[in-house]
């Protein structure tokens, strides 16, 4: 622990040291937040920027402070935004729980391949991660169309008569939501699988243990953790999701990224984007204190050992 | 964990996960190679598309905008995210250090609507007090995805940081070498591969960002998934199956050469430090 002293004597160099980040994220991360709050009490104007400014100086020279509750009010009392966010969590929340069923199993598999042929395995998860997640969803596009290549493999050897409608429906929504969140669930997974003693479950084979009884009594415990963690980093951004739901969602799909997007970008309504955009960074941020407490605790341990 | 067999449930599940995952991709790069305007009908084989593609301008003014704003924000954000990762590792408690994680993880997975957003306002409400930014565009872009981008590195660097011996900077500082030296001369060589694959995921995300860059660009600055999305919302387009497929092209021998080398050096290291192992027990 000696350098951990001479940082605590180089007080000057280490304030500065920490500052550099620190501020950047205080400008660009968190204030913003405190302005898409001040906004969002702000009314639509014929303006540039379009919103009307809270704080005006009347000609006494008094200060005078309008807040308007209406985008609120609206949020509050138009069931449409209940229900879209309400199907915003849920469609979150199922993506979440198909990833955790498809890649359990996964990263199970990978965790316990030999190591030479495990780094090939992983690549081989990780590689579409990194292509673009624009042209991947776009991929789906050119198969679930009405004439796409599953509906023409389908029809070709005689499954079905007439081609399925796979696309701009929920299903269409859920499987791409899947498709594109799943390696951010098989990660955090990995890394948790990765590290348990495989003696362990010969032990509990050795002790009668079925591999059913092995696998919940002694896995999925320890791996609770790698399932906290990869579950928020897929619900999270979920919530949230724009670019799904626009290109492949069917048109009566409700998410609450592409409510916010219209907001801005078609209603030219930057205040009621604003509420919207509050509202929902205040359901998101329990998960996501959740998520930041349970990977400091994480770290720390880590940190001990 | 050990070797052992993996069971056929595992096995099949392994390989339905790998199908679902390739599948699209090996049909865009198959479809970019179709004679037909229709990009699910086959009618030959045909490069026209590529041919096209490079003749677009708009798509290539877009490549360079987009690689130019990825170079400069991966480059920033490898700075601040050392200077975070390094920070989360080493100092672990200092005033505010709590605040300073949380604004580390947040970005990470807080919709990007939300951050595109408010840092659109931002921006807005600076030039209405100081005139600063005039515009939106490249800068303003290049903020927002240095942002987004540091927090992945300074995840990268904090678990590698956090993997290593501290001994090495301990005794570095036992022979009366300066924090400085120290950081640049031991600290910064041991987590340059972390760095390397920081600025590698900065790149890729950078390149790939779409709803942030949308809130921050203006009008003289449409990046390359601006572009992208803007076709492909009015359906298929084969030159966009080109372009997809030239990525993969690039993504993946990008990738695959980074993690070869990397597995290389990671088993010198090894060798090496087995060596010094067995010199310091028989002497």
């Amino acid at each position: 622990m000696n350098i951990q002293r001479l940082f605590k004597r180089l007080k000057p160099g280490r304030g500065a040291v920490i500052s550099i980040p620190y501020f950047w994220l205080l400008l660009f991360f968190l204030v913003p937040f405190f302005i898409v709050l001040k906004i969002s009490f702000a009314e639509q104007d014929l303006a540039i920027p379009p919103f009307t400014s809270l704080m005006n100086l009347e000609e006494g020279g008094l200060l005078h402070l309008t807040l308007n509750l209406g985008n609120f009010d609206f949020i509050l009392s138009d069931d449409f935004y209940a229900k879209t966010y309400l199907s915003s969590l849920q469609t979150a929340l199922f993506t979440t729980l198909m990833c955790l069923l498809l890649g359990y199993p996964i990263a199970y598999a990978i965790a316990r391949t030999d190591p030479a042929r495990r780094n090939v395995l992983l690549m081989l998860v990780m590689l579409p991660f990194w292509t673009s997640f624009l042209l991947r969803v776009y991929a789906w596009m050119g198969l679930l169309n009405e004439n796409g290549l599953i509906n023409s493999f389908l029809l070709a050897i005689g499954v079905i008569n007439e081609p399925l409608m796979l696309f701009h429906n929920d299903f269409s929504l859920y499987l791409v939501m899947v498709y594109a969140y799943l390696p951010f669930m098989i990660l955090p997974l990995f890394s948790h699988l990765v590290k348990m003693d495989g003696r362990l479950l010969e032990a509990a084979s050795d002790l009668g243990a079925g591999p059913i009884k092995a696998f919940f009594t002694i896995t999925l415990p320890l791996s609770k953790n790698g399932i906290i963690a990869g579950s928020m980093m897929v619900f999270i951004p979920a919530v949230g999701e724009f670019v799904i739901p626009e290109l492949v969602g069917g048109p009566d799909t409700l998410m609450i990224g592409k409510v916010l997007w219209n907001e801005f970008f078609d209603n030219n309504n930057w205040p009621m984007a604003a509420a919207v955009a509050t509202v929902m960074v205040l359901l998101l941020i329990v998960p996501i204190a959740f998520l930041h407490r349970f990977e400091t605790r994480q770290l720390e341990g880590k940190g001990n050992e | 964990m050990n070797n052992q067999q993996l069971s056929p449930f595992l096995k099949g599940m392994l390989l339905l996960g790998l199908l679902f995952l390739y599948i699209p991709i090996v049909s865009l790069i198959v479809y970019s190679f179709n004679d037909s305007k229709l990009v699910t009908v086959w009618g030959g084989f045909s490069t026209k598309w590529y041919a096209s593609l490079f003749q677009n301008e708009q798509i290539i003014s877009a490549v360079e905008l987009s690689v130019q704003i990825a170079l400069a924000s991966a480059t920033a954000a490898v700075t601040l995210g050392t200077i975070a990762g390094f920070v989360l590792a080493r100092f672990k408690r200092f005033p505010g250090s709590s605040l300073f994680a949380g604004m580390m993880t947040a970005p990470m997975v807080m919709p990007e609507v939300i951050t595109g957003l408010s840092m659109l306002l931002l921006f807005i409400s600076m030039q209405q007090l100081i005139g600063v930014p005039a515009e939106r565009g490249f800068f303003t872009i290049w903020v927002g995805h240095t942002t987004l981008c540091m927090a992945y590195v300074a995840v990268v660097v904090r678990s590698r940081l956090l993997e290593i011996d501290q001994s090495l900077e301990d005794a570095a500082m036992d022979l009366g070498a300066r924090p400085l030296k120290i950081f640049f001369v031991i600290t910064l060589p041991l987590v340059a591969q972390a760095i390397a694959s920081g600025f590698l995921l900065s790149v890729t995300l950078s390149l790939d960002d779409l709803v942030m860059t949308a809130f921050l660009s203006g009008p003289g600055s449409t990046t390359l998934p601006q572009v992208i999305f803007s076709k492909v919302r009015l359906g298929l387009n084969p030159e966009i199956n080109a372009l997809a497929s030239i990525t993969v092209l690039v993504v993946g021998v990008l990738v695959i050469v980074a993690n070869y080398l990397m597995l290389n050096s990671q088993r010198k290291r090894e060798r090496a430090m087995a060596a010094a192992m067995r010199e310091s027990s028989a002497g």
